[in-house]
């Protein structure tokens, strides 16, 4: 499917289990580097479950179990020699509602760099990583100030600059513009185009229309069948194809809207 | 009740004006037992105040208790206090705050963690005497530090445990989840984010608990007497060893004199006491207020 | 269902392009009829009735732009709503070709028809008959038969190319007769295009029902013919 592309993320029979529920259904699909995959589907299908398993966020449930594989370029992040805190900096996250510390821009951007040790020079790092999430010319002149007194739109390119700060190859974006107005989406999608140049993208969302614009692979998530609660990739393919002729039925009622 | 507007049809009976006066009613109700409890507290503390004031000259901080009652102060009972609460303070701080941050931030969520936070639940119920009895055991008698402060203060230090452990882990609780999962997703190690984060920003709520329970600490009196603190003190207290008193305890002493300059100067005794627990509890507000984080 | 306005919409949209199909069949029919029986008046209606095919193509590409603006098709209902644009544009384009033949009617005048029209009609009557056709297999989204009907093409291709060597031969035999036979080969020549456009209105059936955009052998050969 991806003549062009190298693969960042594989992912092979993953199953995700919270104690007796199974919240993950064998999962397969590979995700090409330096584009924008999208994760869509109804609620409460484990999008966002599924995500957290590329950054390993899912073991801070302790009922939590996964099995399968999750190949980051060739290495398994669920090896028992691999530390998650590790994989995290590798898979950088962003969440939902923005969630800058309540610490100066500065220090919002600097911590990851700091806490993993960075050895170069801190005021570039953190120029050249809000530069990267299109927020520098908006704050420069006050880098001291409280992270809180942004905009949310300002907050989550704030988030964006602090994830890139560690400088992973991958971005988990788990419905990144949900909490903002049309405006700061807009431009938060923009960045995405921009980030993907030097990031692979995955973006959960349940904005069709969103997943539609940004994305270059969409993989479409339903519960497995009928009466049955876990997750699974029903579909996955080149964004074009999957909202212009999706193969599955189940792909097509959810993105005409006549799920359900 | 006819409406104003016109799709009024009868359908509905809203009977407005019983509910707004039911509403006014219970408003009133309210300000009245608000009313009530200043009244009678300010009734207390100006009767106090009245009785004791005179008393309140230098001569009371400075000297020893005394048969005269002209003679006595509280130097002995006010050091002990301070002593106490620095001792509890230091004791009762860090294992509080640690045992809070175990069963919050690492406690695996399973029966013997329920259990246990049940029981610390409990402790913070406990009659204080019965924490007197315990130290007396535990530390007077067990670990041979005698009537001292040191056995005091760790007896104090058990008293307050439970409530600081508990305000601890609710400060802990209400850091909100995605500053945890913001550090973690950067890489940064359980600790990491314990100490950069969570500590940083449940540190007013623990504080002010800390406070609120050292205060309870000052004002507490029956487990001193178990384990057998002096009401008569007529030296220094120089080190952690020494026998001590402290100031409910003197006042306690001065109530139980016949003579009324006594009972004045248990007044007196019990301004300080309020002195030092106002200060106390202006600290805590001034704290949080100063280290509070608007999310 | 969800969506229920919006599949109610959809189908109005169906309704309106079925309307204009009907409209354009009888226009070619009609046209053809005018031309064999010389009736100039008949040929002026068509013409006029040229301007509602046209209005209503209008009609229909609004509304589907409204309905792509506001409702955000995906999937079938955004390749429906694409093919609907590109069926009205050849459905109007059939309503010219039947203007075609009305104006030639108009401008041969007083002068007879070159000989009896036999042929003409049989190829008028096969083109209504194919665009009924493949408009009901657009409204059903019938793919076999949207994949079947483009293979008669063939029929009109043959009409056209016998009425072809017909006219050759009077204009052979006799020079004069020149612009007459023109006149009749203009006709066939816009009859034998609506067959072509029929195509294409199947290929966009087969793609609304399967995703699949394919080049139908009819519409090749006619591009050929051209």
């Amino acid at each position: 499917m991806f003549d062009k592309h190298e693969i960042a993320l594989s992912v092979k029979n993953l199953n995700v289990d919270y104690g007796d529920f199974r919240a993950l259904e064998n999962i397969s699909l590979e995700i090409p580097a330096r584009q924008i995959t999208a994760i869509i589907g109804p609620s409460g299908c484990g999008k966002s479950t599924f995500l957290r398993c590329f950054n390993r966020m899912n073991d801070l449930v302790p009922t939590a179990r996964v099995t399968g594989e999750v190949l980051f370029y060739g290495q398994n992040i669920y090896d028992s020699k691999v530390n998650p805190v590790e994989v995290r900096r590798h898979i950088g996250m962003v969440f939902q509602k923005p969630n800058p510390f309540p610490k100066s821009i500065y220090e919002n951007v600097a911590y990851g760099a700091r806490i993993n040790g960075y050895k170069g020079n801190m005021d570039e790092l953190v120029e050249r990583s809000l530069r990267a999430a299109a927020l520098w010319d908006e704050v420069k002149d006050d880098l001291k100030k409280s992270a809180l007194a942004l905009s949310g739109g300002q907050q989550q390119r704030l988030c964006i600059a602090r994830a890139i700060a560690v400088e992973p190859q991958v971005i988990l974006m788990d419905e990144p513009a949900s909490a903002l107005d049309p405006i700061a989406t807009l431009k938060i999608e923009e960045l995405m185009q921009e980030l993907k140049k030097d990031y692979t993208i995955v973006i959960v969302t349940h904005n069709m229309q969103q997943a539609a614009r940004v994305s270059d692979y969409t993989a479409m998530m339903m519960l497995s069948k009928e009466g049955s609660r876990a997750g699974t990739v029903i579909e996955f393919g080149p964004t074009p194809q999957i909202f212009t002729s999706p193969r599955d039925r189940r792909t097509e009622d959810y993105i005409t809207g006549r799920f359900g | 009740m006819n409406g104003l507007f016109a799709n009024e049809d009868g359908r509905f009976a809203p009977r407005l004006s019983l509910r707004l006066r039911f509403g006014r009613l219970f408003q009133l109700l309210s300000l009245a037992a608000v009313t009530l409890g200043l009244i009678v507290l300010s009734v207390l503390i100006l009767d106090i105040i009245l009785n004791g004031y005179k008393w309140l000259r230098p001569e009371f901080f400075t000297e020893f208790p005394s048969r005269f009652p002209e003679k006595s102060g509280l130097r002995s009972a006010l050091q002990g206090s301070l002593w106490m609460i620095s001792l509890t303070a230091l004791m009762a701080f860090p294992i509080g705050v640690g045992a809070a941050i175990y069963l919050e931030e690492y406690a695996p969520d399973n029966g013997l963690t329920r259990f246990i936070e049940i029981n610390i639940a409990n402790l913070a119920g406990v009659p204080s005497i019965i924490y007197g009895l315990l130290g007396l055991g535990l530390f007077v008698r067990g670990l041979e530090l005698g009537r001292s402060v040191l056995a005091g203060s760790m007896t104090m230090a058990l008293l307050v445990l439970p409530i600081l452990i508990v305000s601890g882990r609710e400060a802990i609780r209400a850091v909100p989840q995605s500053v945890r999962q913001a550090s973690l997703a950067l890489g940064a190690t359980q600790w990491q984010t314990i100490q950069n984060h969570v500590l940083p920003y449940a540190m007013p709520g623990i504080l002010t608990g800390t406070i609120l329970a050292i205060s309870r600490a000052i004002g507490e009196t029956a487990p001193l007497i178990t384990i057998g603190a002096l009401t008569y003190i007529r030296f220094d207290l120089k080190g952690p060893l020494d026998l001590f008193t402290v100031l409910p305890i003197q006042i306690f002493n001065w109530v139980s004199l016949p003579k009324a300059e006594f009972q004045q100067l248990a007044a007196a005794g019990i301004i300080v006491l309020l002195g030092v627990l106002f200060s106390l509890n202006a600290l805590a507000i001034v704290l949080r207020n100063k280290l509070q984080i608007r999310w | 269902m969800l969506r229920k306005t919006f599949e109610t919409e959809l189908q109005q949209v169906k309704d309106n392009v079925l309307f204009l199909g009907s409209l354009v069949e009888q226009a070619i029919l009609d046209s053809v009829e005018a031309l064999k029986k010389r009736d100039m008046d008949a040929s002026r209606r068509i013409m006029e009735a040229d301007r509602e095919i046209n209005a209503r193509r209008f009609a229909i590409e609004n509304q589907v732009m409204v309905l792509i603006a506001t409702q955000q098709p995906m999937a079938h209902d955004l390749r429906l709503l694409a093919s609907i644009l590109e069926i009205a544009g050849e459905l109007e384009r059939m309503g010219d070709y039947a203007k075609g033949i009305a104006k030639i009617n108009i401008l041969m005048g007083e002068q007879p028809l070159l000989k009896p029209l036999i042929d003409l009609p049989r190829m008028a009557q096969k083109d209504a008959d194919m665009l009924h056709r493949a408009l009901t297999a657009f409204l059903d989204e019938d793919v076999e038969t949207a994949r079947a009907i483009p293979q008669e093409d063939d029929e009109v291709d043959a009409l056209y190319n016998q009425i072809y060597r017909e006219l050759i031969t009077f204009i052979l035999q006799d020079p004069t007769t020149i612009e007459r036979a023109n006149w009749l080969l203009w006709a066939a020549h816009n009859l034998e295009r609506v067959a072509d456009r029929v195509t294409n209105i199947c290929e966009r059936t087969i793609f609304i029902a399967t995703g699949e955009m394919a080049e139908l052998d009819g519409a090749a050969n006619g591009e050929e013919n051209a």
